[in-house]
């Protein structure tokens, strides 16, 4: 299988009086279609890697390539225009736009992205969202939707643009243990259907189950050995 | 357009804090429009008024500079030095004035009236006054001066048929208490007396003026006077007051003698009035500098209360330049509906001001409010409020631009 994200010797340190190391020396490749997990307990720098690996932020040492184009040294507009046409997020919290319709968020990134047209723009979201089982709230408020629901529409979001990887922090994270079991189940299938990379931070063992691989982040570094309690 | 889609919605969604930055930017054009229209009308007024009792240009039997010597106009370039140097005696007026002013009459767009003018002493029931005195041709001075229309008795016409009328003012009038019909004696500068009709009388509103101005037909004045075929002056009216420079610069080149247009002989009132404008228009133009502060204000709060949504735009692929354009965007559109508005509001100001009437402090007569309906400065006010629309906008846009993502989402998660 093909690498679609290589991390060589990536290391985050916050500048300051006291300089903070959040990453030291992490290497990992994700393969095309690989769902993966990041596991570890707080505070071990789970999402400060997802940023990392998802062009969010800039590593201070060490090289991220995604689909084979070394990003070393790419301002913030290049690593923007990357996100937005290889990358997929879903947050911990939903982030969608309150003020804008369910339809109108998922068709937010295509619609800057431009390859399609108004219509099919809408055409592929109305279509997401079907298979994400919220096509009947396509025209409502993010506020009239309940927590999974949200959560479900910004993995439609994420896929808007036909990504390469999807990253999601914590994305069961704040739902119920009904709503979390579905996204759960959305994430694995959809992504499995659509041949999508998936690097997932999670805390949540039953998501991790499904995982082809499980990474696990003990004080910025990879501990292959740590379990969680 | 997405950016432009946000920037709407941003603003719709807080109704209130949108209507008062718009209520400001309204505020503030529509006081720059009606205090500038009020401004620029009292200074056209002004102006019409100076030109008015006044030709556009007087030419005189004047030169600029002294007479050059033969010697120096056989060589230019040489120094020629000419000792106990005495200028020849010239006769006083304007040489060959018919065909002179045959000449000016060929120039496009102005009207002119030779006149004699001199200074004559006026004699009544044993009191005297020294007066200036100007012959004219009654029919040529129609549309040159405004004579005829401050005529409150009598008219021109009834100086043209009488060689021996004479026009005075009304404060000349008052103080030798004359009517229509009244006969007066008039002695000249060269020594020549005659006794005089009134036949009309003029009101300017200027007391010298009235005082001690008087016309009378210009073979008269000529005999009076003791100069024969003369004249001394042409004044000069144009269609378009503002070119007189140029006309007058045209004139002088023509022949020699020394053509004044107004402008030039109110120079100190123009810079005056020049200096007036800057300051009216920089107090106008803080009312919308003070104006853009609620835009400020107002989009500040918005990049604060959407650093998530910036977050989100940011990850997804939204570029810092996008992220500016939507508050860029909403400056602006605040600044296009305020201008609009306030250009509206300030006509309306205008209207209302132009049609107050009020009696000034010792004045007699009811005054018209001067309002001047310029396009200048609805594009002025309209430009300035859309710059400083634009300026307070692009502060808070260039923070919102600015903001990273990871910052606001390590905050929120």
């Amino acid at each position: 299988m093909s690498v679609v994200l290589r991390a060589q010797g990536l290391h985050k340190i916050l500048a300051g009086d006291v300089p903070t190391t959040l990453i030291k020396g992490v290497d990992l490749e994700i393969s095309a279609g690989e769902f993966v997990c990041i596991m570890g307990p707080s505070g071990s720098g789970k999402s400060s890697l997802l940023y990392l690996l998802g062009l969010l932020d800039v590593p201070t040492h060490g090289t991220i390539a995604l689909d084979g184009v070394n990003t070393q040294g790419f301002n913030d507009a290049q690593l923007t225009q990357l996100r937005l046409e290889k990358l997929g997020f879903v947050f911990q919290f939903h982030f969608l736009l309150s003020e804008f319709s369910v339809l109108d968020n998922v068709c937010l990134p295509m619609r800057r992205l431009g390859r399609w047209p108004e219509a099919q723009c809408r055409e592929r979201a109305m279509s997401l969202l079907t298979r994400l089982g919220v096509a009947a709230q396509a025209s409502k408020l993010p506020s009239q939707l309940s927590g999974g629901q949200r959560q479900r529409v910004a993995v439609a979001r994420a896929l808007a643009n036909d990504p390469l990887i999807l990253l999601a922090d914590e994305p069961t994270g704040n739902l119920d243990t009904v709503a979390s079991a579905n996204v759960r189940q959305i994430l694995h299938d959809l992504t499995r259907e659509l041949g999508k990379s998936v690097i997932a931070v999670t805390h949540d063992p039953k998501f991790a189950a499904g995982a082809d691989r499980r990474i696990n982040v003990v004080d910025g570094q990879i501990d292959p050995d740590w379990q969680p309690l | 357009m997405i950016a432009l889609n946000i920037a709407w919605t941003h603003l719709t969604s807080r109704k209130r804090q949108t209507a008062v930055s718009l209520v400001g930017v309204v505020l503030g054009v529509a006081f720059f429009l009606a205090v500038s229209a009020l401004m620029r009308g009292s200074e056209k007024d002004f102006i019409t008024r100076l030109i008015d009792n006044s030709p556009h240009i007087t030419v005189s039997d004047e030169f600029r500079t002294a007479r050059l010597q033969p010697a120096r106009l056989r060589w230019p370039d040489d120094l020629v030095e000419i000792a106990g140097l005495r200028p020849k005696n010239e006769t006083r007026g304007i040489r060959g004035w018919r065909y002179r002013l045959g000449q000016i009459d060929s120039l496009p767009g102005l009207r002119a009236a030779p006149v004699l003018v001199g200074s004559a002493v006026l004699l009544f029931a044993g009191q005297e006054q020294g007066i200036s005195l100007s012959g004219i041709l009654p029919a040529r001075m129609r549309g040159v001066s405004t004579i005829e229309e401050k005529l409150v008795e009598g008219s021109l016409d009834d100086l043209e048929a009488n060689p021996g009328g004479i026009i005075i003012g009304a404060g000349l009038a008052e103080k030798f208490s004359l009517r229509l019909g009244s006969t007066v004696n008039l002695v000249a500068g060269g020594g020549s007396n005659r006794s005089l009709t009134v036949v009309a009388i003029f009101r300017t509103g200027n007391a010298g003026y009235d005082e001690s101005q008087t016309y009378v037909l210009l073979k008269r004045a000529q005999l009076l006077l003791g100069r024969p075929d003369r004249v001394n002056r042409f004044i000069i009216k144009l269609a378009d007051a503002s070119q007189a420079l140029l006309v007058a610069n045209r004139i002088e080149a023509m022949g020699t003698y020394k053509a004044v247009s107004w402008a030039e002989a109110s120079e100190d009132i123009l810079n005056v009035l020049f200096v007036r404008n800057v300051i009216m228009y920089s107090v106008v133009s803080a009312i919308l500098l003070v104006a853009s502060f609620g835009i400020y204000n107002t989009l500040s709060t918005i990049v604060m209360e959407k650093t998530r949504d910036i977050a989100i735009l940011k990850s997804v692929g939204f570029q810092a330049r996008d992220i500016r354009h939507i508050f860029v965007l909403e400056g602006l559109i605040v600044g296009t509906l305020g201008s609009v508005l306030g250009l509206a509001v300030g006509a309306g100001l205008m209207q209302l001001m132009a049609s107050v009437q009020i009696r000034p402090p010792g004045g007699t007569a009811m005054v018209n409010l001067p309002v001047w309906w310029g396009g200048e400065q609805f594009l002025m006010a309209a430009g300035f409020a859309l710059l400083s629309c634009l300026l307070a906008a692009w502060l808070p846009a260039r923070k919102a631009g600015r903001l990273h993502p990871v910052d606001i989402l390590r905050g929120a998660t």
